[in-house]
Parts: structure tokens; C-alpha cells; sequence
């Protein structure tokens, strides 16, 4: 979905920010930023429809209007990956938080060293972005591995769990900052197989899902532990929430 | 459909992955009666069924382990490729496979017998045990992944 304001200018936005998108009539919902940072001439947005706001929202046409507020949330930390190997992993609908971060990486290339993005899907039909990710697997300075739960005589890719491709990744562990977004329970096991090939957990960073309803840490509905997803995260430091991800409570 | 296996094979099993830090004298026992196989994409290397009587050790491409349920289109449920190593049922009765084991491209693997390799296993528990150390940490990730499928993560 690409947005263009009715009057004014879109606001800058970082790579991992969210939106309020508002349905008229219907209600609001977090949905993350992912456009090209260096466009800002619009808000871009996928969608999947899981409710009954994000199937009103997919059901709009050119020339509606739906209302925006944002970008909010702290975003993916920019700073740490200057001169180091840089890895994304993303599962399922976690492509879409991290590809401004794609596109600010390959916008400044010379000032990383090796890229790895590895995307998991739950089919080959479930894939996002599939035209943009042939793209990307041909270019020569990224190494875009793709890989599904499931698929059937027609798929010629990998299948096998995003943690699969960990141990053949190509990154120095030590020099190396990896951002993960997904299902908890893979960016969880995802942390871990790089944490076991020498990552430190400081260098891990990942987009953190709850049900966001103000956006700006006043109403609680998204506490996470002693903090605030909307207002705090939705991006984390590994470190941070590592001993909150044992937890089934939190 | 097939590919095929022949003797006098070019790959060496102590060149593997699976085998680093072997024994070299038990690997080459246990290389005895190995064969080398190629195929080419959509060929099986073995079906749901059949007696399981090779441990395979992939050294190129890329195999897709398939299950077929009565009434559904088969599915892939992993995909493996070079350094890794194919089917244990060889290893406890019934040495029947229990899957479908399909090359997605061209494929090179080193098929080792399995009877050899249960008699040497038997015959030298040292070895034995080393192998099994090193067998189980493929099948407990394997079965790990099997649980996440089950958990359906990426569904909405």
C-alpha cells in the first residue's frame, strides 16, 4: 500500500518504525514502514489481512483516503553495523520492517562489509516482495538465501528452517551486527544459532510484536516486561530481552 | 527417473564433513562397498519403503526429502544439501526408508553400504560411539525442525 499525504509532507522516517494506520469507522492498527527511506514522498506499507481492521485496510482502493499517524518506535540501530558484516534474518511478514534497512545498507554499500539476508516463509506462495527479491539474489556485493516450512514439486529453492542457513552464513561472528524480525520463537532460535557461532548478544537486535493500541506508551497494551513496545522498542537489543524471551508470561 | 550408483567411486568418505576427525582406518573400513551416485534433478534416490541399505554422505546439490499422504499433493518437508548426510533407518529394523529422497538439481553423493556399516559399528564400539555422537546431533536438529513445522510459525 502506498500512501501519499492529502495535505502537507510525509515525515522522515528510520528503518523499523511503525504507523498507526486508521480505518475510518473501524479502528486503528500498528503496521510497520516499508518504503525507501531515501522516498519521501510516500508511506509505504504490506499489509496481510489477519483482522478485521488489516482486511478493511487491504480491501482499499487508489483514491481512498485512510488516516496515518507516526512514524513511531525507536527503530533499527544504524550506528553499530558501520564497517561490520551485517546478516538480516526475517520470517514470514518480518521482511517487510527490514527492507528500509535493505535499502539503506545498499545505499551506502562501501560502508559495510558482507551482506547476508536470509528470509523464511512459511510456502512459496507465502514469499513477499518476489519479484524485488530475484533482484536481489543476482546482485553480486548480497547474499539473499531464501528458504520455506513447506513446498511442493514445483519449488526448486531450499526448505528448512531459517535457522538451517545460520552455520553456513557467510560473516565474521565477531565483527558481524545481525537484525532479526519474525515469529518470536524464530528471532529466539535464530539469536541462539548466532549466538552459537560467536555473535555476541549485544550485536543481535530484533523487532519485538505486541498489540499496540496509542502508539505512545500511555495505555500499556503493548507491555513487555518494564517496558513499552510502542515507545521503547519495537526494536530491542538481544541482551535486553534475552531472560524475558524464557519467559511464557511476559 | 533413477540416477544411478556405480563401485571404484571418486569421492572419499574421509573428505566429508560428517567424518572430520575419524579414525582414518575406520572410515576406509567403513568405506567398503561404497558407491558413488549422480543424478540429475527430479531423480529419486530411493522411496518411502524400501530397504534402507545406504547411509548417504552429500558432497553437491541439493536433496529434497518428500512425504505423500493418500490424496495430497506430495510435500517437501526439507531440503539438504553438500556436508550433509542422508537417512538413519538403515540403522534399526525394520531397514525399511521412510520418506522420499529426490535431487532438486545435480547431484553427488557417496552411498555407503549398511551392512558394512553395521557390522564395523558393531565390531568397534569405540568408532560405533563416536558415529552415534555424531549421527544424533543431525537427528535431534532434524526433529527440532519437524517441531517448529508442526508449530506453524509463519501462519497467520
Amino acid at each position: 500500500m502506498v500512501l501519499r499525504p492529502t495535505f502537507g509532507h510525509v515525515p522522515p522516517f528510520s528503518p523499523g518504525q511503525f504507523n498507526m494506520l486508521y480505518r475510518f469507522g473501524l479502528g486503528e492498527v500498528a503496521i510497520s514502514i516499508c518504503g525507501d527511506p531515501s522516498r519521501p514522498d510516500e508511506i509505504v506499507h504490506t499489509v496481510r489481512s489477519a483482522g478485521k481492521i488489516t482486511s478493511a485496510l487491504v480491501r482499499v482502493a487508489p483514491g481512498e483516503t485512510v488516516g496515518v499517524r507516526g512514524p513511531y518506535g525507536t527503530g533499527w540501530p544504524l550506528h553499530p553495523m558501520e564497517g561490520k558484516d551485517v546478516v538480516l534474518v526475517a520470517g514470514g511478514l518480518g521482511l517487510p520492517p527490514l527492507r528500509p534497512l535493505l535499502y539503506e545498507l545498499l545505499a551506502h554499500r562501501d560502508r559495510f562489509g558482507r551482506l547476508e539476508v536470509i528470509y523464511g516463509a512459511r510456502s512459496p506462495k507465502d514469499l513477499v516482495y518476489y519479484d524485488e527479491i530475484q533482484r536481489w539474489r543476482v546482485r553480486s556485493d548480497l547474499r539473499f538465501q531464501v528458504t520455506v516450512d513447506t513446498a511442493g514439486r514445483d519449488w526448486y529453492g531450499d526448505v528448512g528452517l531459517v535457522t538451517a542457513r545460520i552455520p553456513d552464513a557467510r560473516f565474521e561472528p565477531e565483527r558481524t551486527v545481525a537484525y532479526l524480525c519474525g515469529p518470536e520463537i524464530m528471532m529466539k532460535l535464530t539469536a541462539q544459532a548466532l549466538e552459537e557461532r560467536g555473535v555476541a548478544d549485544d550485536a543481535i537486535y530484533l523487532s519485538i510484536e505486541r498489540n499496540m493500541k496509542c502508539a505512545v506508551g500511555l495505555c500499556g497494551h503493548c507491555q513487555y516486561g518494564p517496558e513499552f513496545v510502542c515507545r521503547d522498542g519495537p526494536v530491542f537489543s538481544y541482551r535486553d530481552v534475552k531472560p524475558r524471551m524464557a519467559l511464557r508470561e511476559v | 527417473m533413477s540416477g544411478h550408483l556405480r563401485g571404484d567411486p571418486r569421492l572419499k568418505a574421509a573428505d566429508h564433513a560428517f567424518f572430520r576427525g575419524f579414525d582414518a582406518a575406520f572410515v576406509e573400513r567403513l568405506s567398503t562397498g561404497a558407491l558413488e551416485g549422480s543424478y540429475e534433478a527430479g531423480d529419486l534416490l530411493f522411496r518411502e519403503g524400501e530397504p534402507a541399505n545406504r547411509f548417504f554422505l552429500v558432497f553437491h546439490g541439493k536433496i529434497a526429502i518428500e512425504l505423500a499422504a493418500p490424496d495430497r499433493p506430495r510435500r517437501t518437508i526439507e531440503t539438504i544439501g553438500p556436508g550433509d548426510v542422508l537417512g538413519w533407518s538403515w540403522l534399526s529394523p525394520p531397514y525399511r526408508w521412510r520418506f522420499d529422497a529426490r535431487a532438486v538439481k545435480s547431484t553427488r553423493t557417496l552411498a555407503l553400504d549398511a551392512k558394512t556399516l553395521r557390522d564395523d559399528l558393531d565390531a568397534s564400539p569405540k568408532d560405533g560411539y563416536q558415529f552415534l555422537q555424531r549421527l544424533l546431533p543431525v537427528i535431534a536438529e532434524r526433529l527440532e525442525m519437524a517441531r517448529i513445522q508442526i508449530l506453524d510459525i509463519h501462519g497467520v
